[in-house]
């Protein structure tokens, strides 16, 4: 057994595979002592990585890559040598607004530019009657919910910093600000999403996958010094995740998978709402209407545990189009860099297939992304705050 | 504080025995102008009205991811701020986080006028955990003593004992197997229960 090992995570079902590694014993298997740390808050996750107290974390991908660039906190630079989800997010509306928008929908309802041009419509004509703009939640500044929702809603041409209010909850907290008209609506991982629907305060309008085909969501982040002394306990650390990564996405393991997560020092929901999210079985509406699709949440299959460095391009050029960097090919260097499929690949000893490698991020709007040309991918963008 | 009159501060806690302690001790120290937020509906708008120049959060508090959206400008940000973090004095972030306590800095605020302010929140969020920790052995040790207690009089029938000898009893065993006389005297009461 190597010294102890403190990793820190948030109750969210793409926690699964270090749960998983941890708690059926894969990580001991590789002679890893691993306490699990339940945290409150990102922030919280951040600050315990940055300064040793926990030596990896379940982190929102952008954090590290934020991390990294010292982007609104302290530059610890991040290695990310797995990728723990892919997707798994969902925008939920209170369904007010889901009646809004479905009335004036033009098109089929899974379809974003459909929805994002309703809600431009839905947006004019509050503005019009002198009505308060809407509020949308999203996690973290530095999340993929936030820089979902602003892609979806700017391709239907709603800007997010102008026309509507975004603002930061705690994910614990959306389902009541939904359902107490704090928030219109809220971009959130599993199971929120799903508490949302049962609560019947919300109604899942998308899944993240109807945005993105493809989008990092958490990554399994290690400070990068740490990373670079003990190669040999990261490449267990890696093992033993990817064995629990396999075993999650063994359908005849999802029933146990479920149970292990459902563990009130672990995710602590109900077992069968997280047996819908990894099924990617969804009830959407109140009323019980069921959405399935294949994408929802990748914990290991199509090559979803491999960083793939065009992500963390996709979420760099984000930052850069919301205005919380300014752009240079040094910071997208570093924030391709971050994600190490090197260690990943090394660890396992073969490479996982990667993504196709045309366009790793499948976005519904705009241009295949280009992660050598992010002025140039940008530049097919009307809506933006670029920094000057 | 000189010209300089004291600045405002916001103290998010939801608890209300630490706040207060935390409060207090600013007090004293001269920060005469301090708020209490312990509810976490609308804390945006809620920080927004009040408009400190210095917002205090407990690191259990799952809305100091909030608070990490002040630092970014936008429509919903009027006046930004900053987490408090030196670079160059990792010790003090490390003594922050230890605390379980968290400083921000709003803009306009000189960083040596939080320094202090910082560190009478480490002292005061500290000496509120050993607060803590006292009265949880203090509790514990009553429950101890109140085991042992009922131990002795099980022993005292059983065996005839005096009150002394079935403490020595206790005592004796306890030492023999390394363990706390509480321990031991648990497991008679166990044995006990087993037994009847």
């Amino acid at each position: 057994m190597t010294k102890p090992l403190h990793i820190g995570f948030i109750p969210l079902i793409d926690a699964a595979a270090l749960i998983v590694a941890v708690d059926k014993g894969f990580t001991a298997a590789e002679g890893l002592d691993v306490t699990l740390v339940r945290e409150v808050s990102w922030s919280n996750v951040r600050d315990k990585l940055n300064i040793g107290l926990f030596d990896a974390a379940h982190l929102l991908a952008p954090v590290a890559i934020a991390s990294s660039l010292g982007l609104g906190h302290v530059r610890v630079p991040i290695a990310a040598p797995f990728n723990l989800g892919l997707n798994g997010n969902a925008i939920t509306v209170s369904p007010a607004l889901h009646a809004a928008i479905m009335a004036e929908i033009d098109g089929d309802r899974f379809d974003p530019m459909a929805t994002a041009l309703a809600l431009s419509r839905v947006v004019a004509a509050r503005r019009r009657s002198g009505a308060e703009p809407l509020t949308f939640g999203m996690t973290f500044p530095f999340s993929t919910h936030n820089y979902q929702l602003r892609f979806w809603m700017a391709a239907g041409g709603v800007d997010p910093d102008e026309d509507i209010r975004l603002v930061v909850l705690p994910p614990p907290y959306m389902v009541d600000s939904i359902a107490s008209g704090q928030v219109d609506a809220f971009c959130v991982g599993a199971p929120w999403n799903s508490i949302a629907v049962d609560r019947g305060v919300g109604h899942i309008l998308h899944f993240v996958s109807d945005i993105l085909v493809r989008a990092a969501e958490k990554v399994l982040a290690i400070r990068q010094s740490w990373s670079d002394k003990n190669p040999e306990v990261v490449a267990a650390l890696i093992r033993a995740t990817f064995r629990a990564a396999e075993f999650i996405e063994q359908p005849n393991n999802r029933a146990e998978t479920a149970r292990l997560l459902a563990q009130p020092e672990r995710v602590g929901v109900d077992a069968d709402v997280i047996q819908r999210t990894l099924d990617g079985r969804l009830k959407i509406l109140p009323d019980g209407t069921i959405r399935e699709s294949s994408r929802y949440l990748l914990v290991g299959r199509e090559g979803a545990s491999r960083p793939d460095p065009a992500q963390a391009a996709w979420l760099y050029a984000q930052m850069v189009r919301w205005g919380q960097t300014s752009i240079s090919p040094e910071a997208l260097r570093t924030a391709k860099a971050v994600f190490r499929a090197d260690l990943h690949d090394a660890a396992l000893g073969h490479a996982v297939k990667p993504a196709d490698a045309s366009d790793a991020v499948g976005a519904f709007a705009g241009p295949a992304f280009d992660a050598d040309d992010i002025a140039g991918h940008l530049a097919a963008f009307r809506i933006g705050r670029r920094k000057s | 504080m000189g010209a300089e009159s004291s600045p405002k501060i916001v103290i998010v806690d939801e608890s209300p025995i630490r706040a207060a302690i935390l409060q207090e001790g600013l007090r004293e120290a001269g920060f005469t102008d301090v708020v209490h937020i312990s509810e976490m509906q609308s804390l945006l708008s809620r920080i927004y009205a009040l408009d400190p120049d210095v917002i205090v959060i407990d690191l259990e508090n799952p809305s100091r991811d909030v608070l990490e959206q002040m630092f970014q400008v936008s429509r919903a940000v009027r006046r930004p701020i900053a987490m408090f973090v030196d670079q160059s004095d990792a010790a003090s972030i490390q003594a922050s986080v230890d605390a379980g306590v968290s400083a921000y800095i709003v803009d306009g605020l000189k960083k040596e006028r939080l320094k202090p302010i910082l560190d009478l929140c480490i002292s005061r969020f500290n000496a509120f955990s050993r607060l803590q920790d006292e009265l949880d052995r203090a509790k514990s040790a009553l429950e101890d003593r109140k085991v042992i207690e009922r131990a002795k009089g099980i022993l005292m029938k059983l065996k005839g004992l005096t009150e002394d000898e079935a403490y020595v009893l206790l005592r004796s065993t306890a030492m023999r197997e390394k363990k706390k006389i509480g321990e031991i005297a648990q497991s008679i009461l166990t044995a006990s229960e087993l037994l009847r």
